[in-house]
């Protein structure tokens, strides 16, 4: 029989000012599930739980649960109970009734909640709290009084808010595992959210990666890491190796200089990324391998050495291996059909509205920029600032005329001056791709810029963006 | 030679001497005066004609009654005003605040001429509705400090909290029974301490309303006027005795809470 879903997510979108924090989020949860949402910070998993739990209001698209649409619901109406990030537990009360606190409101009889609260504080280990002031609690049991609190709602839904975040390392394994066997025993749903990999790859059945609002990728611990959906998911989950590469035959992709047999039926000269587990690459002898290099660096890490080699073509890979080789060795490296995971490429062209100037740049994404108006007509020459004359002899006054521009990732550089006309932005993300850095450069006016560079930038570093002028390709809307 | 160094005691001197000058030494000739009569000698006279007397006890629980009324009355409208500027994503809150606030910056004496001109418009005669108009004009003048602690309070309200109540099932007027209103006690008690005792002494107001009736302050003037010191002191040592109890009542149990209290005064 076909389990039902106890939550649906529809079309979910979310706009906080104009801004979309949210996007074509669509989810099925089945009950009993234990479902988390993991990215980086800013990414909208929060928002997307708060929704949930009916704090906020999706702009568009509904929330199912059970079938019925829950959107507009306030949080008091729904079956749904939350543990907050900072617990959020009641100064003024002491344990027990904080623990109460759902239970009071109900109405229900003094015994039955006597005998509800005395039963959950053993599921959390903290039996004989009930008096106890919330303020001489600890960290670690005040996120156990948090969970309590909320689970003996019996909650259809129990939804945790990164809950582990303001604990100790130790504490925090610890309380991963309580959790996991908490919620078996239980078996309520639980939606997750968390910023760390580790912690989403331990505890769930299903892992939702979301980065910028929209989902990267669903699947159980083992597809998200061993099958990465893009160079986004690939990156952020676990260590890895991403190079650029194309195909060579449907079955085979060349990268790093060589090609090499894949799984993966994708057509012949597409461009593609391709990830490498650093566990995945098998060290031979120079002569054996698929590709060659030179170790730079072998680092001790305990279990294993952690060896980067340099290829001829100047791409990095990094290796994880249990044989001690020397830096400055040449040594070969294989690579089975099965560890290749090859991915659609990214943003290969910035693609952008624009309009010309009376000063004959192209404005677009709040920078304004010296580019080739001849473009726009084919065999017509330039014979003033915002003017072109055609091949026919007539003369077009190109001002305010509305453009396509197209920038490639790889014609846009960086800098930390700024300068007037150029667009300026924050770095928002960045992945290293074997040999340079792929960076997303989001601008004020709220476009992105992908670009690639050889240098180590930070996240949130505010650039200007510089392009050749031949660089840039306009088109007649 | 030993350098001479500043500690911690010395700058502590100027101080001291304020206090004893400005606090402790009235407080002392009060006392003396409070138990002795013309002469001089020690006399509980003083003490037994004020509880004797139907007039001074009658004073006192007019005066009383009053405070009560315009604290209730400030509370009441302070709440409210302190909750909005406090918990709404008003972008101009600071400024609805400053203009709250702003009265105080007026002249005291000025303020209150300008709204017995007003209610004179209103009423015609003010002898007419003297408890009223009482009322009114210190509720005037005493808002502010009513509002500021609430405010603040409110503000260090964590929102969280507020969420978490919803959460588990409260409805709005739950949620502000249950939560808002038990967390924003120490600026109820503050905005309370800060309006009621000056409420219970202040008689400029009503002087100034041309009000017939007395309340403590007027009382205690009035013995002065006439150097009447010993009665008066006697009265005064009273009211002090009646402030007291009503500060150990509402901020006794609290010590901790203190700075959550009037902290943008």
């Amino acid at each position: 029989m076909e389990e039902k879903n106890i939550i649906e997510l529809r079309n979910i979108k979310k706009v906080f000012d104009d801004t979309v924090v949210v996007e074509d989020f669509n989810l099925e949860v089945k009950k009993g599930e234990f479902v988390t949402f993991l990215g980086p910070s800013g990414c909208g998993k929060t928002t997307t739980l708060r929704m949930i739990a009916g704090f906020e209001f999706p702009t568009e698209g509904e929330i199912l649960l059970n079938g019925e649409d829950i959107s507009h619901l306030p949080p008091n109406l729904r079956p749904i109970n939350t543990v907050f990030q900072r617990y959020a537990l009641f100064p003024h009360m002491n344990v027990y009734d904080n623990v109460a606190f759902g239970l009071n409101l109900k109405h229900l009889p003094k015994s039955v909640i006597n005998e509800k609260v005395k039963n959950v504080l053993e599921v959390v280990d903290l039996e004989g709290f009930e008096k106890r002031q919330i303020s001489t609690l600890s960290g670690g049991q005040q996120q156990r009084i948090a969970i309590a609190r909320a689970i003996v709602n019996e909650p259809d839904i129990l939804l945790l808010d990164e809950p582990l975040g303001a604990l100790d390392l130790k504490m925090r394994k610890e309380m991963q595992l309580e959790l996991k066997s908490m919620h078996e025993r239980l078996g309520i749903t639980f939606i997750y959210v968390t910023h760390d990999q580790e912690e989403a790859l331990t505890m769930s059945d299903k892992v939702v990666v979301m980065s910028d609002g929209m989902i990267q990728q669903i699947g159980t611990p083992e597809e998200i890491y061993n099958e990465p959906k893009n160079a986004f998911v690939a990156d952020f989950i676990g260590e890895s190796n991403i190079f650029e590469g194309k195909m060579a035959a449907s079955m085979t992709v060349s990268f790093c200089g060589a090609e090499f047999p894949c799984v993966d039926n994708v057509p012949k000269d597409t461009r593609v990324d391709v990830v490498v587990r650093p566990e995945d690459v098998v060290i031979t002898r120079p002569v054996d391998g698929q590709i060659r290099g030179v170790v730079d660096s072998a680092v001790f890490k305990g279990m294993y050495y952690e060896i980067t080699a340099i290829l001829p073509d100047e791409n990095e890979v990094v290796i994880q291996t249990t044989r001690n080789v020397r830096p400055g060795e040449e040594i070969g490296m294989r690579i089975g059909p099965d560890e290749i995971h090859v991915m659609p490429a990214g943003v290969l062209m910035n693609v952008f509205d624009g309009t010309i100037t009376k000063e004959g740049r192209a404005a677009f994404a709040g920078g304004e920029y010296e580019c080739d108006l001849t473009q726009l007509f084919d065999g017509s020459v330039q014979n003033g600032p915002c003017s072109v004359v055609t091949e026919g002899g007539e003369e077009i006054n190109l001002e305010g005329i509305e453009v396509t521009v197209e920038v490639s990732v790889k014609a846009v550089s960086m800098s930390d001056e700024q300068r007037d006309y150029r667009a300026d932005g924050n770095i928002i993300s960045f992945i290293y791709k074997g040999n340079h850095y792929n960076y997303t450069v989001r601008t004020a006016t709220e476009e992105d810029f992908v670009l690639d560079e050889d240098d180590l930038w930070n996240e949130g570093d505010h650039v200007s963006l510089m392009i050749p002028k031949e660089q840039i390709i306009l088109k007649r809307k | 030679m030993k350098r001479f160094r500043f500690s911690r005691k010395q700058l502590c001197i100027p101080y001291a001497l304020f206090l004893i000058c400005f606090v402790v030494l009235p407080l002392a000739v009060i006392v003396y005066y409070a138990f002795t009569d013309g002469s001089g000698r020690f006399t509980l006279e003083n003490l037994l004609s004020f509880f004797t007397n139907g007039n001074t006890i009658g004073t006192l629980c007019y005066s009383a009654v009053i405070a009560v009324v315009v604290t209730a009355v400030c509370l009441l409208i302070a709440y409210p005003v302190a909750y909005i500027l406090a918990r709404s994503s008003l972008k101009r809150a600071p400024v609805l605040l400053m203009l709250f606030i702003l009265p105080m910056w007026i002249n005291f004496t000025l303020r209150i001429t300008a709204l017995k001109e007003i209610l004179t418009v209103l009423e015609g005669n003010l002898s007419l509705h003297p408890f009223l108009n009482t009322v009114i004009g210190m509720t005037y003048d005493y808002l502010p400090f009513m509002i500021l602690p609430l405010y603040t309070t409110l503000l260090q309200l964590d929102e969280s909290l507020l969420e978490a109540a919803k959460d588990l099932g409260a409805d709005p007027g739950a949620v502000f029974f249950r939560v808002t209103l038990p967390l924003s006690m120490p600026g109820i008690v503050s905005g309370i301490t800060m309006t009621f005792l000056p409420a219970m002494t202040n008689y400029v107001i009503l002087d100034m309303m041309y009000n017939s009736t007395y309340i403590m302050g007027s009382l205690i003037g009035s013995y002065f006027n006439i150097y009447d010191w010993h009665n008066g002191s006697m009265i005064s040592l009273i009211l002090f005795a009646v402030i007291c109890i009503v500060s150990l009542l509402t901020g006794g149990e609290d010590q901790d809470d203190a700075k959550n209290r009037g902290a943008i005064l």
